[in-house]
């Protein structure tokens, strides 16, 4: 489909000249056992219109039942935002046709969320922190799947049929829509990505979403518009749907940004208008209009009874969430004694987990980062996995660990011991027994070595004997070549320096 | 005619239980009767003969085997079109569900079984419940048993008819307006809205959602209680669905006696717009009433006056909704428009074709009434009078036990007469409606024939929200005394039924 390049300006010049003010509705898909309102299961990946019953069909006669389940994810997500908890609430019909909608219409809350008035701090990677209010959380069904067949797109233009999918049709989502955030200045696009990864690990850690972006378990709706500085009421926004990926909103808000400057700048003004994302051109285009055609005719859902909380129900939920991501990271950071870039390292990681099991196992926090952030992440880089995938247990480091301190092995076996654990020869120790790799700590054999050594060298041997004992690393080198590796390097410095009569 | 089919379901079941008549025997004869007198009647738009004399089969087994069966095994049954049943087509009345096989039994369809009464057949209605007459019914209209050239009553007037003409002993109604109720007036039977909640409403087709009620049709106030007990209770797959158990209701009919119960005769329905032989069986039902020991007093719903308007506001908005999937995208019949097939141009045409005028009229209205910038002065008002109907229900009964007033305005009129003027056909639900906009339930029976035009009217009962066994108790005083007036029950009076092809007043 052609569509005509938009005009932008640089985002440089964009800022300077414009105030841009965002706004967030991000769709998260519960991982409940049934649907919203059916019994049917919420699975991802079955054949299309299996995981179906009446009630998510929209077959004449049925009716919804609230998932008691969802509706406690739900709460905990409030929770976890800081959201004040409605001691009733009650579902509306939200009314369009479209064939992805069985009944022709959404059951979606409207005027009384579950949710309402929370805030949550987002730290950007420099950690600034900005903090961003949450108007509401609110509780609704997902659509089926379209699929447009016979177009060159995949997009309806074009398209000579559509299939629909009903498996998705029910499934529990959570909308969490911000209030308007204002103040993010050049940080917008950062801004905006680093919510939505907020939003992202909040719902992963609550463990009530799989969280995945890419299946579409946590979808964006971003909205941007600008103002002169100084000027207190908002522009007319552009609201970008559907932004599947952290990058992606980072690239949509900048991109929004320079193409309503550059609209400002000849004088014109923005649309209110719904835009797509085109991950491949990185920019929007426009959708539809929002006009006074979009009613959505909302009234009470007929069907449902208020959902009622209690306050003994909201603080057994209260009790059950898990330590917050960010409060988490600032308590491991503080034990572990790393720096901000090291800690920061080991989050970009994602071997937080990893390395905190293995200081809970017994090792210090250097020796489990030394090993996770170097050599496990220097294999899994090669391998093209995550580290944390890579098959190495907090088990593993504990042990290589152990048998470099009681100096069986030193630095060098242990990376081959860990090549053959990868290898699935066993645990360290079985590696180390079965390649037969031993510090060769026999000091007749190493005398041996250092002879041959130091009669290959005469020269720096003269070296040493003459005071410049930091030239004994050559010896040192010949030693550990001449011993492939097994022998410990201190030893053999100090031996060597004793066969020289010189002191270190 | 056979004198089995004339037998109410109580004393069917006597003599089920007692060996006098088998399942089987009753279930043919019903067959047969629909067999004989639906050709003029046209109650049923399907019938089920294999699977009612299978069920009917099931039940002669079990019962030589000692099995325990449900006082109503063997009982036969005719179940409104708009309620969905498995193996058996359902249609709601409307071309959109021509053809269309539910894959589920609605919840109290899945009691019946359970209880083991045959199913006869679905019995025909105005389209998706939409109606005073039965006349809005895309498969033709059904016709009055007491003379066929009038309304049987609507929406449910497949099974009021049904039941008055001995096609049925029992039938299942719904009841959004006085859709079980005001054919139970026009027909001489016997019809109950229960409490709103009181039977689950899960598989009955909705039209609004917040009225909606299903309930028993029957020619006895005991064969009412008898079904009532079998349908009701708590459904967890209807979240409106109340949790109390249901009461006793049987035992509420079977009390036998008013003495010393307040009956409030609601001030505005009544007098101006009712016809004059409505009003003398009326006031007919109140002395006999008062002879048992009742108290009677006047009660004023001062707020009654704006409940039509109201309903026919809350009413379509929600049909409106609960239409909208009948799009042809999923199930039922789909038509293709002329040109380019667009998803909106087919469910256009699908629409523009499936759905009758008075379906149309009221998603139209309902549409209106919910769009932006109306919804505070239709729908919103609409609701607030509601509440004020919910209070002068609440004032009434906090002077009085039950509510009396005729069921509906006037007896049976002629088919075609009010089909070109909706507004006087909606007037004809004026006293029924109340009742479904506060939740409360209802009964209607039979009070005599109207002097004027020998039809039958009838007088309507209403109790406070869970107080349905009052209506029972206060009925069956009634029915008996009017009975006994009559010298046997009024169906008796109603003219014999040709056998065979229909047959009119013109035609003869």
């Amino acid at each position: 489909m052609a569509t005509a390049t938009e005009q932008i300006v640089s985002f440089d010049d964009a800022i300077a000249r414009y105030d841009p003010v965002l706004g967030f509705e991000v769709h998260v898909e519960l991982n409940t056992k049934t649907k919203m309102f059916s019994s049917a299961p919420n699975v991802f990946g079955d054949e299309p219109n299996t995981n179906v019953t009446p009630v998510c069909l929209g077959l004449p006669g049925v009716l919804p039942v609230v998932n008691k389940q969802a509706v406690e994810y739900s709460i905990k997500i409030g929770l976890a935002l800081g959201c004040k908890i409605a001691e009733s609430c009650t579902f509306a019909r939200k009314q369009y046709f479209y064939p992805d909608t069985p009944k022709n219409f959404q059951t979606s809350q409207y005027d009384d969320p579950i949710c309402f008035d929370g805030a949550i701090d987002i730290e950007l990677e420099d950690g600034t922190v900005f903090t961003v209010e949450i108007e509401r959380a609110h509780m609704e069904e997902d659509a089926g799947k379209l699929t447009h067949m016979g177009g060159a797109t995949g997009r309806i233009q074009g398209a000579e049929y559509s299939l629909v999918d009903y498996n998705r049709s029910g499934i529990p989502l959570v909308e969490i829509v911000t209030k308007p955030i204002e103040g993010a200045g050049a940080r917008a696009p950062e801004l905006a990505k680093a919510y939505v990864a907020a939003i992202r690990e909040i719902v992963k850690n609550l463990d009530v979403s799989d969280a995945r972006m890419e299946r579409g378990n946590v979808r964006c709706d971003a909205n941007v518009s600008l103002r002169p500085y100084g000027q207190e009421k908002f522009g007319t926004r552009s609201e970008t749907k559907n932004v599947n990926s952290l990058r992606s909103v980072e690239h949509a808000v900048r991109f929004e940004i320079q193409r309503q400057a550059a609209l400002l700048d000849e004088g014109g003004s923005v649309v209110q208008e719904t835009r797509h994302w085109h991950e491949d051109t990185r920019s929007t285009t426009s959708g539809r209009p929002k006009s006074d055609a979009d009613d959505y005719r909302y009234f009470p859902e007929p069907d449902l009874v208020p959902v009622v909380t209690t306050k003994e129900w909201i603080e057994e939920l209260r009790s059950q969430l898990p330590e917050p991501p960010a409060e988490r990271r600032k308590r491991l950071q503080e034990a572990w004694g790393y720096s901000g870039e090291e800690f920061r390292d080991v989050v970009n990681a994602g071997l937080m987990d990893s390395i905190e099991e293995t200081i809970a196992a017994g090792a210090s926090p250097a020796v489990a980062r030394k090993w996770w952030m170097g050599e496990v992440s220097r294999r899994a880089k090669v391998a093209e996995v995550d580290p944390s995938e890579l098959g190495v247990t907090p088990a593993t480091i504990i042990e290589l660990n152990e048998l470099i301190q009681s100096g069986k092995i030193n630095d060098k076996l242990a990376r081959q011991a860990l090549d053959g654990v990868l290898a699935g020869e066993g645990t360290p120790t079985e590696v180390v027994e079965q390649r037969g790799l031993a510090v060769v700590s026999d000091d007749t054999a190493l005398l041996q070595a250092i002879d041959g050594a130091l009669a290959a060298q005469p020269d720096v041997a003269d070296k040493i004997r003459g005071g410049k004992v930091q030239a004994v690393g050559a010896i040192v080198g010949g030693v550990m070549k001449a011993t492939r590796g097994q022998a410990d390097a201190g030893r053999v410095r100090e031996l060597i320096l004793e066969r020289l009569g010189v002191h270190g | 005619m056979s004198e089995l089919i004339n037998n109410s379901a109580a004393e069917l079941s006597g003599k089920l239980a007692a060996g006098e008549v088998t399942a089987v025997e009753l279930t043919q004869a019903h067959l047969d009767r629909i067999a004989a007198v639906d050709g003029s009647i046209n109650a049923f738009l399907h019938v089920n003969t294999d699977e009612a004399l299978a069920v009917a089969a099931e039940v002669d087994a079990a019962r030589s085997k000692g099995e325990e069966l449900h006082p109503l095994a063997g009982v036969p049954i005719a179940v409104k079109d708009l309620i969905v049943t498995k193996g058996q087509p359902t249609t709601a009345g409307s071309r959109m569900l021509d053809g269309w096989l539910s894959p589920y039994d609605a919840t109290v369809v899945r009691k019946i079984r359970a209880a083991k009464m045959p199913m006869l057949g679905k019995t025909n209605l105005d389209e998706f419940a939409m109606g005073s007459s039965t006349e809005h019914s895309a498969f033709g209209p059904t016709r009055n048993p007491w003379n066929l050239d009038r309304i049987p009553g609507g929406s449910g007037g497949g099974s009021a008819a049904a039941v008055a003409a001995f096609e049925a002993p029992l039938a299942l109604g719904t009841d959004t307006g006085g859709s079980i109720r005001q054919p139970g007036a026009m027909t001489g039977t016997v019809g109950v809205k229960p409490t709103y909640g009181g039977v689950s409403r899960y598989g009955a087709i909705a039209m609004a959602s917040s009225l909606d009620q299903i309930g028993p049709v029957t020619r006895t106030v005991l064969d009412s209680a008898l079904l009532h007990e079998l349908i009701g209770g708590h459904d967890p797959a209807d979240s409106t669905s109340l949790t109390d158990p249901v009461g006793p209701l049987v035992e509420a009919a079977k009390m036998g006696n008013v003495s010393g119960l307040r009956i409030g005769v609601i001030k505005e329905l009544n007098g101006e717009g009712y016809q004059d032989g409505v009003r003398e069986k009326f006031q007919e039902s109140l002395e006999l009433l008062r002879g048992a020991g009742a108290e009677i007093v006047e009660v004023s719903c001062p707020n009654f006056d704006h409940a039509l308007g109201a309903y026919y506001l809350i009413m379509p908005s929600e049909a409106s909704s609960n239409l909208a999937k009948y799009d042809g995208v999923r199930f039922g019949n789909r038509v293709l428009p002329e040109g380019q097939t667009t998803i909106e141009r087919v469910m256009g045409a699908t629409r523009e074709a499936g759905f009758g005028d008075e379906v149309k009229r009221r998603i139209i209205l309902g549409t209106y009434a919910l769009s932006a910038g109306y919804y505070d002065a239709y729908y919103g008002s609409a609701q607030k009078v509601r509440t004020l109907i919910q209070r002068d229900f609440d004032a009434a009964f906090s002077k009085v036990d039950v509510l009396i007033s005729p069921t509906a305005p006037t007896t049976a009129f002629k088919l075609g007469e009010k089909l070109e003027d909706p507004l006087a056909m909606y007037l004809n639900d004026v006293a029924t409606i109340p009742a479904n906009l506060a939740g409360v339930p209802g009964l209607s029976l039979p009070g005599g024939l109207a002097e004027e035009d020998g039809l039958p009217v009838g007088i309507q009962l209403l109790a406070p929200v869970r107080e349905d066994a009052r209506l029972y108790r206060v009925g069956a005083v009634l029915e008996t005394m009017l009975e006994e007036k009559w010298g046997g029950p009024l169906l008796a009076q109603a003219p014999e039924l040709a056998e065979g092809r229909l047959q009119t007043e013109g035609a003869k």
